[in-house]
């Protein structure tokens, strides 16, 4: 490994698009589901809760959609690189109250690259029972990295990131700012 | 800090708090597993687990297995009652044609004080002690510091009473390293024939009284006189033991405070501890089973994780 000495960072989304782009996701997500009375958001641990919480919010207080289920899913025992990353993965929490059989499912994550981590929460989840479908959302869609054949339903961007670039995406709650950058190492 | 600093559970003497703490946090997301409907995860799907218990065990083995199941582990058994241990076989050779077949962990028990140290500068696996001699016993230990925490939410500022057999219990003595890197203070209790001399170099006090010892802690844990240790008489009678250290009810209602009480089992009924004692809702005698296993999870979890990257 080379020493990086410089970083670079370019705003792939500011706030205002960032909001836009939130406003547009809970609107498809009303489209497909309409008042979710058969439907759970599951934010996928750690980052995809953000996202997961906010797309709540909204779809409460600007759609006014009540009831909402939201759980979140902790994928760290469920991961195929287990004992083969350089740096251990800590566990977070895993909160769902509800059952989850014969419910439509909606995966949240803030960023899909190689889709190891749906791949993984898509045995995570059957823990929980038989969902009756299962789509994913997320806010970037990393193109040409899969390393499975797993898709979004629901994307707020699509970026073209290659080799050593990171997608980094902060909101209000924890970094201080709405924002998604294109980090170069 | 996400990782052990150590590569084997030898002790609680050789981990650190934080190590403690980093298997506490892990514990409460295997806790959260094993009360879902599908009670297993696929983490160590690749990972072979040798359980070797060169002395009787239920519950310890039990928990044990059920937490490599739990994490999807393959698991072998050897118990020496029915193995080549009887023919004369080593310990190191024992072990190293077991590894042959490549095991990647081994859980061991054994009635010799410091076997899984011995063990571990021998061969290339990962040992977690299940309790050597009358040394020590983590994975007990961590588990009752787990359900202090967990009932009191915090082990720090807490006072402990260990009761009996001191001078036999592995329990005993990996609890107060235990506690006392947590930061709860700890007392022990018991016939002072059963008490080690110069325990108080471990930073214990000893209380002859159990009265005294009960009304001082917030949580007194009961240990089992271990009668198959003995080879000489300790005390006069089973009888008189009870009637000056047992726990009975009329004892724990006369307290000043209302005090959790624990023990590591097996219980001796009646002796150590009364049924009605043992049974009541300040008992947690039972969740420390449960515990037991989430901590165990734990432990294992986080060791193996390290075993690919140290050959890598």
């Amino acid at each position: 490994m080379f020493q990086n000495t410089s970083m670079s960072q370019k705003t792939l989304l500011n706030a205002t698009e960032i909001h836009i782009a939130l406003h547009r996701l809970a609107c498809q997500l009303i489209e497909k589901h309409d008042t979710f009375s058969n439907t759970v958001l599951i934010g996928i641990q750690p980052r995809g809760i953000f996202l997961a919480k906010r797309l709540k919010e909204l779809l409460e207080s600007e759609y006014k959609i009540k009831n909402i289920l939201l759980g979140q899913l902790d994928i760290t025992f469920y991961r195929d690189d287990f004992r083969r990353s350089d740096k251990p993965f800590q566990a977070n929490q895993t909160t769902i109250d509800f059952v989850v059989e014969n419910k439509n499912v909606v995966f949240i994550d803030d960023v899909l690259y190689t889709g190891r981590s749906i791949r993984s929460a898509l045995t995570a989840i059957q823990s929980f029972g038989r969902p009756l479908e299962i789509e994913l959302l997320t806010l970037i869609d990393r193109r040409f990295s899969r390393h499975l054949p797993i898709q979004p339903d629901y994307r707020g961007r699509q970026v073209d990131a290659i080799g050593d670039e990171k997608v980094k995406v902060c909101w209000k709650e924890n970094e201080g700012e709405d924002a998604v950058y294109l980090v170069k190492s | 800090m996400s990782e052990l600093s150590v590569n084997h559970l030898l002790g609680i003497k050789y981990i650190t708090e934080a190590d403690i703490q980093l298997i506490f946090e892990t514990a409460d997301q295997f806790k959260e597993v094993i009360n879902r409907p599908i009670k297993k995860v696929p983490s160590l799907r690749d990972i072979t687990i040798a359980n070797l218990f060169f002395e009787n065990s239920t519950r310890t083995r039990l928990s044990f297995e059920l937490a490599e199941k739990r994490l999807s582990a393959d698991t072998v058994n050897f118990s020496a009652a029915s193995s080549s241990v009887k023919k004369g076989e080593t310990l190191v050779d024992t072990v190293n044609n077991i590894l042959s077949m490549k095991v990647d962990m081994v859980v061991m028990r054994h009635p010799n004080p410091g076997a899984g140290i011995y063990l571990s500068k021998h061969i290339g696996a990962s040992i977690v002690n299940a309790g050597d001699g009358a040394h020590e016993h983590p994975t007990q230990a961590l588990l009752d510091s787990y359900s202090i925490r967990e009932k009191l939410g915090d082990v720090a500022g807490k006072k402990v009473v260990i009761v009996g057999d001191i001078l036999h219990s592995r329990v005993a003595l990996s609890n107060i390293f235990a506690l006392q890197k947590l930061g709860a203070t700890v007392k022990v209790c018991g016939p002072k024939t059963l008490i080690p001399k110069h325990i108080e170099s471990l930073g214990v006090t000893y209380e002859p009284h159990l009265e005294k010892a009960l009304n001082w802690c917030d949580v007194a844990n009961m240990l089992r006189v271990q009668n198959e240790r003995m080879d000489i008489s300790y005390f006069p009678s089973t009888r008189e033991y009870t009637q000056q250290f047992g726990l009975n009810k009329k004892i724990l209602d006369n307290l000043n405070k209302e005090i959790v009480v624990m023990h590591p089992g097996p219980i001796n009924r009646g002796v150590e501890i009364t049924s009605d004692v043992a049974d009541s809702k300040q008992s947690i005698i039972l969740n420390q089973v449960e515990n037991g296993v989430a901590v165990r999870m734990a432990v294992l979890y986080l060791l193996a994780s390290k075993i690919q990257r140290n050959e890598n």
